[in-house]
């Protein structure tokens, strides 16, 4: 491990307002979107992610429809910074260039292009359009616990072809353990000439701790949300990686209090839960499934009264990728057909 | 609408393109002629596996592209397997000359196509667009649904091993999505469409799966949804065997943009009949067992039009 005086201080982006979406419902509106960007801007966050939390048009009965349009969250947001630039996430498949463009025209001044961490080649057309658009363009390899390092290391040479001015491990599933994140972050720096960034989830309770392994590994960018409001057990809660990346010597310029403030006052009071490594949620980093499955798992487990630690599971041994969510259905109906054909038996 | 015993007569079929789509639909025509005779494959690249395979399995191969097409007059139907860039070229060359066109890339010069659901209306045409895997997959549950009740909302999401997505698939996979939904839109009468694609790299590589979720605009009868939509999975499997509903429809009250409203969701499987592809390709075994349905109605029509004409 190097010495803490060596570290440089990450970057980071705050997405409260995009993970966050999925324990919201996507049921964001336009006053909490502008009261949480304008204290994070506030607070000095550099970068504030606003879409679906699915990403641009993940609006759709797959992922859950948006209560609010998010062109209309990221204009709202957009009009109460004073010094944060504004990120949306796409992922290819999901949304189009022609969000992209209208992303860009309500204000947007970064996006963050997302694929399965083996598929970066369905995004070249749009990292090379966001750069024909002047955006800062960041690469997010998901389900990175799926792949080992020089996997992901050559995923990423190709977002760095394409234009990408930054590639970030991302740990869809909250399965890779503090190693992981270490090695991964490294192979990438060692690889690349851009930036490397890391995405955390708190599903096995590491997301501060895997955050942290990144950075000793060279990580240029970190992710967090307010109280860790994500999917799944959430992710790194954004105060507190600003108040231990300060006792590091590394802020990057947050207000320490102030995000604890904006926290505790602005996030906590709207959660409708707050997302922990509570049973379910361990099962998501245990099973290695994408954590946006945690509350159709559970939707579908009262449904067909199955466990949904069960259809995790299964879900993880089907190999389900990130944005899969109809195969839930699909499990709950094969394990109740299981238990059906078991119970005729006897 | 096809008959296993051997016609008299065949109408001459030609396939442009000696990839992975052009040599599986290449093997499906021999396996399954029906009314066509495929007499001509045509590449462009003169050592190509695809042009190799097709002189070993004796059918007379050409890498002079469209121009070996047109140069045999008896030519009725072509299949077009190229790319969407090459087919505004050839749909523009075969027009002229008078050969029916029946297009399998991106390039959409002609009318979209769903056996099922359109076929029986586009007999006519000179150019037809067999839209994408997702589309050959879902529109028609899509078309059983709105057959019984209007539709408010059609979303599909489709699932393919990430070994059957080639580049073109790759480079254009905005393409996908927004082709998908506008024939869910148009062939499938759905007011408002959305269609979704995710590559799965598992391996063993996963069959092609596909979502379909429906939001019907006012009350609708369940059974007879049901019904309709049971009954389109026989009417698809006709032509391509490998399709079947994992499941019967499932009804949901969901939260949407229209109120709290049944949601019908259909969960499907498309297993390829391993022809040339591998069978979890289904994706590709789809695409190319509808442009065979297509031929095979369309040379019927014209061998009848050539019996009206003797008579």
């Amino acid at each position: 491990m190097s010495d803490a005086t060596t570290l440089k201080a990450p970057r980071v982006t705050d997405s409260s307002l995009r993970d966050g979406s999925h324990p919201m419902r996507h049921q964001f509106t336009r006053e909490q979107v502008r009261a949480i960007a304008q204290a994070l801007d506030e607070a000095g966050v550099s970068v504030i992610e606003v879409t679906h939390g699915d990403g641009l048009a993940g609006s759709s009965i797959q992922y859950g429809f948006s209560a609010t349009s998010e062109m209309d969250l990221i204009s709202e947001a957009r009009s109460v910074c004073r010094q944060a630039k504004i990120a949306a996430l796409l992922l290819p498949g999901i949304g189009t260039v022609r969000e992209l463009k209208e992303a860009v025209e309500r204000g947007i001044q970064v996006v963050r292009i997302a694929t399965q961490c083996t598929e970066a080649d369905i995004a070249e057309e749009h990292f090379e359009i966001a750069k024909k658009f002047g955006m800062e363009a960041v690469g997010f390899l998901m389900m990175a616990h799926m792949r080992p390092p020089a996997v992901l290391a050559e995923q990423a040479k190709l977002m760095q072809s394409y234009g990408a001015d930054c590639v970030y491990i991302v740990d869809s599933a909250g399965a890779m353990l503090p190693r992981d994140a270490f090695a991964s972050v490294k192979e990438l720096k060692e690889v690349l000439t851009i930036q490397v960034g890391f995405h955390a989830h708190n599903n096995l309770g590491l997301a501060m701790g895997n955050s942290l392994a990144a950075l000793e590994a060279g990580a240029d960018q970190l992710d967090g949300c307010l109280r860790g409001l994500g999917a799944g057990a959430g992710n790194a809660p954004t105060e507190l990686l600003a108040a231990t990346l300060e006792k590091l010597g590394c802020n990057p310029g947050l207000d320490v209090f102030k995000l604890m403030d904006a926290a505790e006052f602005i996030i906590a009071p709207i959660m409708p839960f707050q997302p922990i490594p509570n049973r379910d949620a361990i099962a998501l980093g245990y099973a290695g499934v994408y954590s946006t499955f945690l509350l159709h798992a559970q939707h579908a487990g009262e449904r067909y009264n199955i466990d949904p630690r069960d259809i995790l599971v299964e879900l993880g041994q089907r190999k389900a990728v990130a944005g899969q969510e109809d195969w839930i259905l699909d499990v709950a109906l094969d394990l109740a057909r299981q238990r059906e054909q078991r119970e005729s038996v006897r | 609408m096809e008959t296993g015993s051997a016609p008299e007569k065949r109408i001459k079929v030609a396939i442009i393109g000696s990839g992975n789509i052009g040599s599986d639909l290449m093997y499906k025509l021999l396996k399954q002629p029906g009314h066509m005779e495929l007499v001509l494959l045509a590449g462009i690249v003169p050592a190509s596996d695809g042009l190799t395979r097709a002189r070993s399995l004796g059918i007379t191969a050409s890498a002079e592209g469209i121009k070996a097409v047109l140069e045999n007059p008896e030519i009725k139907i072509v299949f077009d397997a190229t790319s969407a860039k090459a087919h505004v070229r050839h749909a523009k060359a075969l027009r002229e000359a008078g050969r029916i066109a029946i297009d399998l890339t991106p390039a959409a010069r002609g009318p979209y196509v769903i056996p099922p659901a359109n076929l029986g209306a586009l007999l006519d045409q000179e150019n037809v667009n067999m839209v994408t895997c997702g589309g050959q997959a879902t529109v028609p549950i899509v078309h059983a649904a709105s057959r019984v009740t209007p539709l408010q909302y059609a979303e599909m999401v489709s699932t393919i091993a990430s070994l059957s997505a080639g580049p073109g698939t790759r480079q254009n996979i905005d393409e996908f999505t927004e082709t998908t939904a506008k024939a869910m839109e148009v062939i499938g009468k759905a007011q408002q469409g959305k269609a979704i694609i995710i590559l799965n790299p598992a391996d063993p590589p996963i069959l092609m799966r596909n979502t379909v979720y429906l939001v019907p605009q006012g009350e609708f009868d369940e059974q007879a949804v049901s019904d309709s939509i049971q009954r389109m999975e026989a009417e698809v499997q006709e032509y391509v065997p490998g399709y079947h509903l994992k499941n019967p429809p499932v009804f949901d009250i969901r939260v949407t943009p229209w109120g709290k409203k049944p949601v019908i969701t259909a969960l499907l499987e498309v297993e390829g009949a391993g022809d040339y592809l591998p069978k979890y390709a289904g994706n590709l075994d789809i695409m190319t067992a509808a442009a065979r349905r297509v031929g095979e109605v369309v040379a019927q029509r014209l061998l009848a039009r050539e019996q009206e004409a003797v008579a």
